[in-house]
């Protein structure tokens, strides 16, 4: 799927409070196409309230996020009906939970997930997917049977299987072991040739070492330094943080 | 079918395809309620012969609290795997997955329901069954509006803290127009003369009540559900 005129993401002074607590506050950034920018920071940092904002599951207090000439998201404006809607099709997203029903079979829950897409053939794109993520011969039995590694590959799929422009991954190194992390960051670096535009928080810096394209360091809800070609991540967080990461 | 229903009817078959797999709501939902009318029939007959009228309101009491119990559940497990933000980030009409779940616990609902009319027309000796097509369509008309209320605000609550108790709350004080029409149109058919006029009255009013929840809630749900 193509969608005419996303080619970037502009992020412009965004905030968010919970009553009067200040969850995220004025950051900025731009992404494009074909990138992969990693969101860093310790536990509670914004990371998971920004990529909300982004997915539109939560209305920023201020500041304005562009979806390139797609759509424009301004503070805390309203965000229902049919724009909001067509914005969230370009929109893929893998939360810190998986998304995923487990009394379904994987087949059963791509299938679902590609109707509710409004995929034309839903069967057939779920079964694609499927061995996109190597895990074709299992489709007929229940999430609830997968290990964390292969539901994980299941929800990577989930939150692509509409062809988004803009993925947002939320910690997906979690539970993962390395043949299921060699997976995830080839197929992360195969979406990145797509020219998708690839957001991913983590706090697994040696996981992530050598992916991103950019990098936003978050603390306390600040943005404290926007880094371009991060090497060394381990090193430049604990130079850009002031402290080593836990 | 346009692009509303056919959202409305894929999160229809998910939940009955997901509720077939397990049973967990059917099997409490119903067991919960058998054992209210099993409690009652032991107060209120004595000596084999119910208490006038009792019938009626039983039946509403017991798909009351069978309703709650399938409406905190549905929702619950929409929570446990967060797949309810998976449906939010979906480009479909938010309203039709309102109207998908509504649809789901209505069917939970009315077969329970199913289950309960022999059950209490034995036990209280209710002729529930000569008039059936008044009977379908109040049971009918009642589970709609009460349904259409709880989803909207089993929805809402599905994030806050004291879910279980809050819901009942917020629930009953709004659903009690429909319930009392509902124990008052079930009364007419159980009543040794069945009054056309007075059922007719009672269904109106439900048919009514309907109408303004089913819009109210289709026109809050999105803004509700988007923090």
């Amino acid at each position: 799927m193509t969608v005419a005129g996303f080619d970037h993401l502009a992020v412009s002074d965004l905030s968010r409070h919970f009553g009067r607590r200040r969850a995220l506050s004025n950051v900025t950034f731009q992404a494009t196409a074909g990138s992969i920018l990693g969101l860093l920071g310790p536990n509670g940092a914004g990371k998971s309230t920004l990529i909300s904002m982004l997915a539109t599951l939560l209305k920023p207090t201020s500041g304005t996020i562009r979806y390139g000439s797609l759509a424009t998201i301004q503070g805390a404006a309203d965000m229902t009906g049919a724009s909001a809607s067509a914005l969230r099709g370009a929109i893929g997203m893998l939360g810190h939970d998986l998304y995923l029903y487990p009394e379904l079979t994987a087949a059963e829950n791509l299938t679902f997930f590609a109707a509710l897409y409004g995929a034309a053939d839903p069967r057939t794109d779920a079964l694609r997917a499927l061995e996109r993520a190597r895990l074709a011969d299992r489709a007929h039995d229940p999430v609830g049977s997968f290990s964390r590694g292969m539901r994980q590959r299941v929800a990577l799929e989930r939150a692509l299987i509409h062809g988004p422009r803009l993925v947002l991954l939320d910690e997906p190194f979690t539970g993962l072991d390395d043949r299921s992390v060699a997976a995830l960051t080839a197929r992360l670096r195969e979406l990145r040739g797509e020219g998708r535009i690839i957001l991913l928080a983590t706090h697994d810096l040696d996981l992530a070492e050598g992916l991103f394209d950019q990098a936003v360091f978050i603390r306390d809800g600040r943005m404290v330094e926007l880094a371009t070609q991060p090497q060394a991540l381990r090193t430049l967080y604990q130079s850009v943080m002031g402290q080593p990461q836990a | 079918m346009s692009r509303f229903f056919r959202v409305a009817w894929i999160v229809l078959r998910k939940d009955l395809t997901v509720e077939m797999r397990s049973l967990e709501i059917f099997s409490t939902s119903l067991f919960f309620a058998v054992s209210v009318v099993l409690f009652f029939a032991v107060a209120f007959v004595q000596e084999g012969r119910a208490l006038d009228g009792a019938a009626a309101g039983i039946l509403w009491i017991a798909v009351a609290f069978a309703g709650t119990l399938a409406l905190g559940r549905t929702f619950e497990r929409e929570r446990q795997a967060e797949t309810l933000r998976a449906l939010l980030l979906a480009p479909a009409d938010r309203p039709a997955i309102y109207v998908g779940k509504l649809l789901g616990i209505i069917a939970l609902l009315l077969v329970t329901e199913v289950v309960l009319l022999p059950l209490i027309a034995y036990l209280f000796q209710a002729g529930f069954f000569s008039h059936l097509l008044w009977l379908a369509a109040i049971l009918l008309a009642g589970t709609v509006g009460y349904c259409a209320v709880g989803t909207l605000f089993a929805a809402m609550l599905v994030r806050a803290r004291s879910r279980d108790v809050l819901l009942p709350i917020l629930l009953y004080p709004i659903a009690i127009p429909v319930i009392i029409a509902g124990v008052r149109a079930t009364a007419t058919l159980v009543a040794p003369e069945f009054d056309v006029a007075l059922a007719r009255f009672w269904l109106s009013l439900m048919a009514a009540y309907d109408v303004v929840f089913v819009t109210l809630a289709l026109w809050s749900f999105e803004p509700l559900m988007t923090d």
